[in-house]
């Protein structure tokens, strides 16, 4: 029986086995215990944790725009969360008439549904996940379709035109994005040769960030437009078409969209921690899976900070814009990053520079890093070329010959 | 009855009435919804076939592209959402004498397929790298591999070609 | 591997409850006094004008039709990726080729003006 500080969760698991082998049950039968235990603790943890994330993000918010955010529920207005959340609770429901039942009834809890799927799969410390798919990236992605049939719904079932509107833009905006973010989603798993998160972190002896830089940018940039954040807030924001796919939610309906949508924020930054920040590696994790946990927490945090910031500082994207940048910015600047790397690590492997050790690793890490370098550099120049002004020609006539001392000589 | 055996029951059952569902709702949108549903039946048949990557590949392109696309269709096609038909029409029993007929050939032909006891092979969790390589090597599906992206194109550059606005478009429709 | 995907489905099941037992329950907690002018639908104030018809975009669709081929596209690129340290050069050519097939397909659509919106 591993020790608890080697193996926690098989820890756990082995002892409650016992356990519930020694009251009768049949071992398939516990299994199933066991997983419904395992998952309701992670699903149960993960719904929770928004509560404090949406004090963070409160506080945080508040004092870019240099005020105190909630300070009067408790001690630095920790408990003003749970304030919102009971007031929530108790507001009436009104369901809007004509509106479908189901799909109006299953959106919030699908939207919710589908950003919690992602947590199952991704690994919080050596041996420390949900499920360990071999096809981790892909059930992310899956994950990402199910959001958008969950705001389709919405706009539909509530029989209101704005909605329905609301989601149509929602939905063609996040359909664009999956475009890049796949692209770039392909780079770690090019250079882990695996699809598995687990096996994505091991192989980050240097965090991918600074293995395909680009790929990062591009995939941060896309997961901020997925997760409708500022600045791509434009089909949910206050100020247009009306708050967009969710106008006719009230009470806890909505506040379940709002919770999915800080969710989905944080799990993206968890997504991009072990995609491309080495996960729960750090000094120790391999021993104490709970570092792991802690090492993935702080590298989660420091993303999702940045992504607070985004939101505080930045004025929002018009819609043209944004699917500009998407089909003409950052879906080629993914391609081609794609293609290089996978020229150039197959190149250097050619070469003989092959293997796990530190050295092998650095020289694939300078070589992409100049090879992404290249990339940003003439993609910089291409887009500055692209938007600069177009001058007009004021030299339309000649201009005339002036005798300025007319009379002089 | 393995409990195995139960699920796929189940589950196979829930497909075929979702698919079902499609055919004879009365609401296209609802036509749409039940599609949905189908897929992902057939997305846990996968599952609980261990092929964890074809689970993931149906839920992506099929619920995540095609039910959307589709989706969009119907709500291109049909402006007024509270169209309410009849889910059978007058050749309904025409249709399912058709479709008894191809069902009973195919139990025919399929009684007769040795394929069923081939034993699966095993690639010990690394099924997708095989599939990878498979999909390249030179005695393997490498033309293949490079006419389906040919294919892609042909047909990214025909749905263009039939969707897309002019460039100087004689009438637009309305904005909003 | 069934066993990854047995928790998955059970996970699936419980991430749907959890709100769907927390929705039920802020419908037992709440106040029930609808009432017509609460239930009609929002139209900015105002009442509403005739059906509710929309008028959709085209370029919904397009944008939806050019997701579906580069979503395709990376099914195909994802076992090849995945068996990338496996494979000769030769083998990494030909999905290069690949991705020039598709790259070739997005410049056409761009030059096409498809990818204008409005």
């Amino acid at each position: 029986m591993p020790g608890f500080w080697q193996d926690p969760i098989g820890f756990i698991a082995n002892l409650l086995h016992s356990l519930l082998i020694g009251w009768g049950l049949p071992a398939a039968v516990v299994d199933v215990i066991l997983s419904v235990l395992g998952a309701g603790a992670l699903a149960m943890g993960a719904m929770l944790f928004v509560i404090f994330l949406i004090w963070y993000e409160r506080k945080l918010l508040g004092r870019i725009q240099d005020r105190l955010g909630p300070n009067r529920v408790g001690p630095f207005g920790i408990f003003q969360s749970f304030a919102d959340m009971f007031k929530i609770f108790t507001k009436e429901t009104i369901t809007p008439q004509g509106a479908d039942v189901i799909p109006y009834n299953l959106a919030p809890i699908l939207a919710v549904a589908a950003v919690l799927l992602v947590w199952a799969v991704i690994p919080f410390g050596v041996n420390i996940m949900g499920a360990n798919l071999s096809v981790g990236v892909l059930f992310v992605l899956a994950a990402g379709g199910f959001g958008e049939l969950a705001i389709m719904l919405a706009g539909w079932g509530s029989n209101n035109k704005y909605a329905l509107m609301g989601g149509f833009r929602a939905v063609a905006m996040l359909v664009s994005y999956e475009v890049p973010m796949v692209l770039a989603l392909l780079v770690p798993v090019l250079l882990a040769n695996s699809l598995n998160l687990n096996d994505i972190v091991r192989a980050q002896t240097v965090p991918f960030l600074f293995t395909a830089p680009v790929a990062a940018i591009v995939f941060f940039i896309t997961q901020v437009a997925e997760s409708g954040r500022a600045p791509f807030d434009v089909v949910e924001a206050e100020s247009e078409i009306v708050a967009g796919f969710n106008v006719e939610y009230s009470g806890l309906k909505f506040g379940m969209f709002y919770v999915a949508e800080f969710l989905h924020a944080f799990t993206v930054s968890m997504l991009f921690a072990t995609l491309f920040l080495s996960g729960w590696r750090g000094p120790g994790a391999e021993q104490i899976p709970l570092l792991g946990v802690l090492y993935l927490m702080i590298k989660t945090f420091l993303v999702y900070f940045i992504i607070i910031l985004f939101r505080g500082s930045l004025p929002r994207f018009r819609i043209d814009q944004m699917l500009n940048l998407n089909w003409k910015v950052l879906t080629p600047l993914a391609l081609v990053a794609f293609f290089m790397t996978a020229l150039f690590d197959k190149s250097l492997a050619q070469l003989g520079v092959v293997g796990n050790d530190l050295g092998a690793q650095v020289i694939r890490t300078l070589v992409l890093l100049v090879v992404n370098g290249i990339i940003l550099w003439l993609g910089e120049r291409w887009l500055s070329q692209a938007t600069r002004p177009v001058r007009r020609d004021v030299r339309l006539t000649k201009p005339a010959v002036v005798d300025r001392y007319p009379g002089a000589k | 009855m393995s409990p195995f055996q139960i699920i796929f029951l189940i589950v196979a059952g829930l497909t075929l009435a979702s698919a079902g569902m499609v055919v004879t709702a009365r609401r296209m949108m609802h036509a749409a919804l039940w599609l949905v549903l189908t897929l992902l039946g057939v997305a846990v048949l996968f599952a609980t076939l261990e092929a964890s990557f074809f689970t993931a590949v149906q839920v992506v392109v099929y619920i995540g592209a095609i039910a959307i696309l589709i989706i969009f269709a119907v709500m291109l096609t049909r402006l007024n959402l509270q169209e309410d038909e009849p889910g059978v029409n007058r050749f309904a029993w025409l249709a399912g004498l058709v479709s008894l007929l191809i069902f009973a050939g195919l139990v025919a032909v399929l009684s007769l397929w040795t394929g069923f006891n081939t034993v699966r092979p095993t690639f010990a969790g690394e099924d997708i790298i095989a599939l990878g390589k498979a999909m390249v090597s030179a005695n393997g599906y490498a033309i293949p591999f490079e006419v389906a992206s040919v294919l892609l194109i042909g047909a990214l550059i025909g749905a263009i070609y039939v969707a897309g606005e002019p460039r100087k478009p004689a009438s637009k429709p309305e904005s909003k | 591997m069934l066993n990854n995907w047995l928790y998955i489905g059970i996970f699936f099941i419980i991430a749907l409850a959890l709100p769907g037992v927390a929705i039920f329950l802020a419908g037992v907690l709440g106040p029930k006094k609808s009432n017509a002018e609460k239930r009609a639908t929002y139209e900015c104030g105002i009442e509403t004008v005739g059906e509710t018809q929309i008028q959709f975009h085209a370029q919904y669709y397009i944008f939806a039709l050019i997701f579906l081929i580069f979503d395709v596209e990376a099914v195909f690129l994802f076992p090849w990726a995945a068996a990338y340290g496996q494979m000769s050069f030769y083998a990494v050519l030909e999905g290069l080729i690949f991705i020039l097939v598709l790259m070739g397909g997005l410049a056409y659509v761009w030059k096409k003006g498809v990818l204008e919106w409005k």
